[in-house]
């Protein structure tokens, strides 16, 4: 280790390390690029990829993304986003989950989805994304719906999930899989120009709450559809709570929840008692 | 007795062809239920009900003051 250490240190320009200085590293001693980056973060190093995050993600933060596991429930509209920033930020590990295949109905909205992708499974090309954007990351990928009997082994462990689901069902199963494993919750759902999103902590039941009066598996979205902003909105906000709780902040959510209209430009958060 | 006056607030799409907030003038005794009804939204699109931030249920008896909030089942993603 102090050979890798010393190795890094010879690569690095006044604090900080380049993507490719790091990869020769990794290859180098047989390392994944996710704990070659921990290493150089761990003596103060930053990767350059991450300076303009400057004051907003101190170094230490950055090692703690890094050293984090979210787990991203849905890689649809809302997932798309989610896998992208999550991955830009440099959160070390990210489980997902979608059976889907992407169709051509999904194009107005679904960032990994293109022309060329249509046909194939949105967990694949939400691999292949985080892969090009940031090969740090590293990914477990289940081409499979979350529900009562497969995904709790998966997610177990993680510091933060995302609810990115479109069934009201399965956010039901998501929350209290999250609530018994002890996994804070950041649940966003969407339907035409409006979006919520909300906070669940371990011990909390602010989703059964939310859709304690749901009659139906999908809401007012089977009507309103969702165009392209709305997903792009609702998960950034769903990332900024979900980085703020990883780096140990409380969120301003805890209790509430954020309304979203993108019609009237009106963002409130109403508490839930 | 005269008309209670209770604040109405709507959230999402229960807003299209309605409004954001009111007060609204309500015959003492109005539940929620009568309330939605008269405000002509089917009863499936509302999913939570908060008055004064508390989650109750559609046989709440409205009491003069009150804020009602109704959302419907944003469930896409």
């Amino acid at each position: 280790m102090s050979t890798l250490r010393d190795f890094l240190a010879r690569a690095t320009r006044e604090g900080r390390i380049s993507g490719r200085e790091l990869r020769t590293t990794a290859e180098h001693f047989g390392f994944s690029l996710r704990d070659t980056e921990e290493v150089a973060l761990e003596l103060g190093i930053m990767p350059e990829r991450y300076l303009r995050n400057a004051d907003s993600i101190s170094m230490e933060a950055q090692l703690r993304l890094l050293q984090s596991t979210v787990a991203v429930v849905g890689c649809g509209g809302l997932g798309g986003y989610l896998v992208e920033e999550l991955a830009r930020l440099g959160v070390g590990t990210l489980v997902l989950f979608d059976p889907d295949v992407f169709e051509e109905h999904n194009l107005n909205r679904q960032l990994l989805s293109d022309a060329a992708t249509i046909g194939t499974p949105k967990i694949y090309a939400a691999t292949r994304r985080i892969a090009a954007v940031n090969p740090a990351v590293q990914v477990r990928a289940h081409r499979a719906s979350f529900s009562k009997s497969f995904g709790r082994n998966e997610i177990r462990g993680a510091q933060a999930a995302a609810d990115a689901l479109d069934s009201i069902p399965a956010r039901l199963e998501l929350a209290a899989a999250c609530g018994d494993l002890g996994i804070p919750l950041v649940h966003g759902s969407i339907a035409g120009w409006y979006g919520q999103v909300a906070v669940q902590y371990p011990g909390e039941k602010i989703i059964e709450t939310i859709f304690s009066g749901a009659q139906a598996d999908r809401g007012v979205e089977a009507r309103a559809g969702n165009p392209a902003f709305t997903p792009a909105v609702t998960a950034s906000l769903q990332a900024a709570e979900i980085c703020g709780m990883l780096l140990g902040r409380e969120s301003a959510l805890r209790g509430k929840m954020l309304c979203i209209d993108l019609e009237r430009m009106d963002f409130q958060s109403v508490e839930i008692g | 007795m005269g008309p209670i006056s209770v604040k109405v607030k709507l959230f999402a799409s229960l807003r299209t062809g309605r409004f954001e907030e009111r007060d609204m003038e309500l015959a003492p005794g109005t539940s929620v239920r009568a309330l939605v009804h008269a405000l002509g939204i089917p009863g499936q699109e509302v999913t939570l009900i908060l008055v004064n931030r508390r989650h109750r249920d559609w046989d709440h008896v409205l009491a003069h003051g009150e804020t009602c909030a109704l959302f419907p089942p944003v469930g896409g993603g």
